[in-house]
């Protein structure tokens, strides 16, 4: 579905990313992780046209994503970006603006349709409740579920969520990726999402992607990627990879200074 | 809940067009000459020839038409520059087309162009300036393909400055005779003798305004950010760009007709965005109709309030427009 193909890309002078080939499949759940700075946030805005390569192409369903138009990529391609909305517009109005790159050339109002769907996603990621409310209003959870709410209802191929979960809590955290999972899941829908946290990519994720210094240092299955030897050279600090007793998954732990020092005596 | 909205759109568009209605026949009916509200219609009818037609045809009527359309497109590109730099402090005035205009203007005086072509000079020379000053603003800014917003404000304001730091030494060497046209020039008014330039103006406000619908929705994504905006599929850099384009068309025309009317352009759509909220598909219109409406009520104060001495009409602009604004802010604040 997503293909990238050795791509250079950076701001300014500044190069980020490094001859970078991945290849996402249809249906696919894909978490990228890697440490500050190794360029996971870059590499979707590469995705979502927000910055151009300056070497390489990207293709999206077999086409060059700069060939294709900018209303059709939003037709298929829904992002769930870090930058909060501040403005004074109720939920709805917020949710009902990911129709936008549905709607017909000259169309200035939302149809009986657009408006289901809007609803629904809002269902889906139940704030219906909270429809009315300002979006200046409403916690730093609800506006994540906001946004989510806003991309689904885009009706996307394939959904890039940066950081989803930053700044939740763990109710929140698990609520928000099992969402993703079941609409993943039901749908079929594409997921790549970046995480900062280890375990959460562990725990949901089919695929990972490592990013160490704008380049990719491994991807496959969190078993294939997350031991100890790949993440200490990557994150440069000590850690011990134990695996989670009810789904088996790989679960990071970190070992501070002191615990350090303690165990060499 | 959409029906809900509908109701409230289409009120709120009313209640414009009723304060706008009100305040032109308002503004008709006073003046040195008090002409009663129910005869207005009748001296239009078969009163050719009186001094009443003559005082409401020729005298009153241009100032209200002009009005309307100056005072609509200056809130309009209010609007629409602040919903794109995302910022409610600029206004049509922050990207220098203003003080371009009053560099042309006051050239034009001191070089006694206005004598020359009189009527045409003046305008002309304030548009000229207008755009030779927005191109460099314009040019500067834009690299690869991708035009600057910070950039764009900040080259304005500076060229801002410099005009009028040019303007100033036009007035220190200019012969006493030109001060007085060129401060006048400056300080802005409706008084425009020429038919032609008012509807000139009144076409290009009304042609800009629903040019400017075509941009509603992407204005209403814009309010996101534009990084959010190429995400709703939007193609950012080319609507910025058109945007610009209407919003500067509209400052320079009016700003060549009737000289530097100030604060409309701010305070208007601040004040519109206040009471409609950020729907660019309702803020539009209803920001042109009481822009118009407020330009025309303060024109009407301007020219009665210590009559038969004239004020200019951006003094007016800014103290009432001001005072509104500062306590509508306030009662907000507190609610």
């Amino acid at each position: 579905m997503l293909r990238i193909s050795d791509v250079t890309c950076g701001y300014g002078a500044k190069i980020v990313l490094n001859g970078i080939n991945l290849e996402i499949g249809k249906g696919e759940f894909a978490g990228i992780i890697g440490p500050n700075g190794s360029g996971k946030t870059t590499l979707l805005k590469a995705v979502t046209r927000l910055i151009k390569p300056y070497k390489g192409k990207i293709y999206f369903e077999d086409k060059e994503l700069y060939s294709i138009d900018h209303r059709e990529i939003a037709q298929k391609i829904a992002v769930v970006s870090q930058n909060l909305p501040i403005i004074s517009m109720t939920v709805r109005e917020y949710v009902l603006l990911g129709r936008m790159p549905h709607y017909k050339n000259l169309q200035f109002f939302e149809t009986e349709s657009d408006v289901e769907v809007a609803e629904h996603a809002m269902t889906m990621t139940d704030i219906m409740k909270l429809q009315d409310s300002y979006m200046s209003e409403i916690s730093g959870g609800e506006m994540q579920l906001a946004l989510i709410a806003r991309a689904l209802t885009q009706e996307p191929w394939m959904l890039l969520l940066d950081e989803p979960t930053a700044h939740l809590d763990i109710t929140h955290q698990v609520n928000i990726l099992d969402l993703i999972r079941k609409l993943n899941k039901e749908y079929g829908l594409t997921v790549i999402i970046v995480l900062h946290d280890l375990n959460l990519a562990s725990e949901y994720c089919d695929r990972l992607i490592l990013m160490d210094r704008g380049q990719i240092k491994k991807t496959g299955t969190p078993e294939e990627v997350l031991n100890y030897s790949d993440i200490e050279e990557v994150y440069k600090t000590l850690v011990v990879v134990e695996r989670n007793p009810l789904s088996q998954k790989p679960f990071v732990l970190i070992v501070p200074e002191e615990v350090k020092k303690k165990c060499r005596r | 809940m959409m029906k809900k909205r509908t109701t409230k759109w289409t009120l709120y568009i009313f209640v414009s067009i009723a304060f706008l209605v009100l305040v032109s026949i308002i503004s008709l009916c006073t003046g040195s000459a008090g002409i009663p509200v129910g005869k207005i219609i009748s001296i239009l009818i078969d009163g050719k020839g009186t001094a009443e037609y003559s005082i409401l045809l020729d005298i009153r009527l241009p100032r209200v038409i002009l009005g309307f359309a100056i005072g609509g497109a200056l809130s309009l590109a209010g609007v629409i520059l602040q919903g794109m730099f995302r910022n409610p402090l600029v206004e049509p005035y922050t990207l220098g087309i203003s003080g371009g205009a009053a560099l042309g203007a006051s050239l034009c005086i001191i070089l006694r162009l206005n004598q020359i072509i009189p009527n045409v000079a003046m305008p002309l020379s304030g548009f000229l300036g207008a755009f030779l000053v927005i191109l460099p603003v314009y040019l500067l800014n834009i690299k690869k393909g991708i035009l600057r917003m910070h950039g764009l404000l900040l080259t304005g304001v500076m060229i801002s400055f410099i005009s009028s730091s040019l303007v100033i030494l036009i007035l220190a060497i200019s012969r006493t005779e030109d001060l007085q046209g060129i401060i006048f020039w400056i300080m802005g008014s409706l008084e425009e003798p020429s038919w032609v330039l008012i509807w000139t103006a009144c076409f290009v406000s009304l042609a800009c305004l629903a040019l400017s619908y075509l941009f509603c929705l992407d204005m209403n994504a814009l309010t996101l950010g534009e990084e959010e905006a190429i995400h709703l599929g939007i193609d950012v850099e080319k609507k910025k760009k058109l945007l610009f384009l209407i919003a500067s068309l509209l400052t320079g025309i009016s700003v060549s007709i009737t000289g530097l009317i100030g604060f409309v352009g701010l305070i208007v759509p601040h004040f519109m965005r206040m009471l409609v909220g950020y729907d660019h598909r309702v803020l539009l219109i209803t920001s042109f109709l009481s822009g118009a409406g407020f330009l025309i009520f303060c024109d009407m104060l301007a020219r009665t309030v210590i009559a038969p001495v004239e004020l200019p009409v951006g003094v007016i602009t800014g103290i009432l427009g001001g005072t509104i604004f500062i306590y509508a802010l306030s009662r907000r604040l507190f609610l």
